[in-house]
């Protein structure tokens, strides 16, 4: 590796974005060669010295309201009085959701992350050949092969007569962990229904979210986390997860 | 009076786009170095979104946005021609300034002094583009390199080279304005 190759690779290497074999060649090259050593620690300082410096702005809350007001908005006709009071009470409730924005925002960024991976994963999913690792209707060829695959094996439902048919399943890896995907299709949508184990055992109310244009519905229910994923409407995502829980309550107490 | 569509559209819109303000107000001021006209360019670029936002599929939203506001940011630039030049390479550019002599002077007996938000604000504010636009992405605003590549359309490499070159100027203009303050 030459000196000049190092110097832009060296940048790479900082932000994490190197494979391992990358990594080790400019490592190597660096060991060796003192003045890319030097200009490495000195970009390390630098980044260090940025990252602890407070670089970023703040969008002033009348852009907020602006960009809110350009929104199409239920409109009523309002009369004089209530549209005072409207005012009056905007003002409390916007600071209240201001506060509250931030703190959900924090504390789910997280959950956004695995939101976008599993969605990433539902849109890597739909290219031509990626969709199943097992191709089967039946649940009985499909549980089985997850069998060894994966600490936990997700519950393979047949939902045909219910009118989502059990197309197969995948391992898919979500978070750096391997995890189920179990397909289903309703006329020409895909579902992904993603499944992995969790600690919580509590049950945890499905909400469905939107991200790219596919909604996700996402539940936690014995000790299971599901999502399922779809360009299905948030409708018919609901009735899935409806007839899933429903058949799964089936299964276990029967 | 707005369907239910165009209801039922906005609320996902909101929830998709608007968690990025912040992310994108500040692209815009280091981009336009102007808080109000910052404003008025990301204003626009949530307008435009919001009208393409039935055809997006993806990327990620982020680097979807970012897109946008560089198109409306470039128009901005365009009304402004006599100050500013677009966010795209000039020819030869690389060729005429070398890249990396700034910091050859021995640099790890040169310590960089730390400096106040407003100060270094400043001095990436003076970065020449493409570079200004590529750190900030990269180190401001958190992406990846593949997620620049996407919201800059250019490919990985390019980026990899253009953040290079701009941290090596930061660092250049760091020292010498150390120089001169001591």
């Amino acid at each position: 590796m030459t000196c000049d190759e190092a110097k832009i690779l060296l940048h790479a290497l900082l932000d994490n974005e190197l494979d391992a074999g990358h990594a080790r060649e400019i490592e190597a090259h660096i060991a060796s060669c003192p003045a890319c050593a030097a200009e490495l620690a000195a970009q390390r300082e630098m980044q260090r010295v940025l990252a602890d410096t407070n670089l970023r702005y703040t969008a002033p809350d009348r852009l907020r309201a602006r960009i809110e007001a350009s929104l199409p908005q239920p409109q009523r006709q309002p009369s004089r009085r209530s549209v005072l009071r409207g005012f009056a009470m905007g003002s409390a409730v916007s600071a209240l959701a201001a506060s509250g924005v931030v703190a959900v925002v924090l504390r789910q960024d997280d959950q956004q992350r695995i939101l976008s991976e599993v969605v990433s994963a539902h849109l890597r999913s739909l290219q031509a050949g990626h969709l199943t690792d097992v191709i089967s209707t039946d649940q009985h060829t499909v549980k089985p092969w997850f069998n060894g695959k994966l600490d936990v094996a997700p519950p393979v439902i047949d939902l045909t007569a219910q009118g989502f048919t059990l197309v197969g399943g995948r391992l898919d890896y979500i978070d750096a962990r391997a995890i189920g995907a179990v397909v289903y299709r309703r006329r020409q949508h895909v579902i992904n229904l993603f499944v992995s184990q969790t600690s919580n055992i509590e049950y945890r109310a499905p909400k469905t979210e939107t991200m790219q244009g596919f909604n996700c519905r996402r539940w936690g229910n014995r000790g299971l986390n599901f999502w399922a994923v779809s360009d299905l409407g948030a409708d018919e995502l609901t009735e899935f997860v409806d007839k899933f829980e429903a058949a799964m309550k089936v299964n276990v107490e029967g | 009076m707005p369907g239910t569509d165009d209801l039922q559209k906005a609320e996902r819109f909101r929830e998709a786009a608007l968690p990025y303000l912040d992310d994108v107000y500040t692209l815009a001021r280091y981009l336009l170095r102007d808080a109000s006209d910052a404003e008025d360019a990301v204003q626009e670029c949530y307008l435009r979104a919001l009208k393409h936002f039935d055809s997006y599929r993806g990327p990620a939203m982020k680097p979807w946005l970012f897109a946008i506001l560089r198109n409306v940011c470039n128009a901005e630039y365009a009304r402004r021609a006599h100050s500013h030049a677009a966010i795209e390479d000039t020819p030869g550019a690389a060729e005429q300034t070398p890249m990396w002599q700034e910091t050859e002077a021995s640099p790890e007996t040169e310590v960089l002094r730390s400096r106040d938000a407003g100060a270094i604000r400043k001095l990436i504010d003076a970065l020449a583009e493409p570079f200004k636009e590529t750190f900030v992405l990269r180190e401001i605003n958190n992406l990846s390199y593949r997620e620049i590549a996407e919201a800059v359309g250019a490919p990985v490499g390019t980026v990899m080279s253009r953040l290079a070159r701009a941290r090596a100027m930061l660092r250049a203009a760091w020292m010498a304005g150390e120089e001169h303050s001591r």
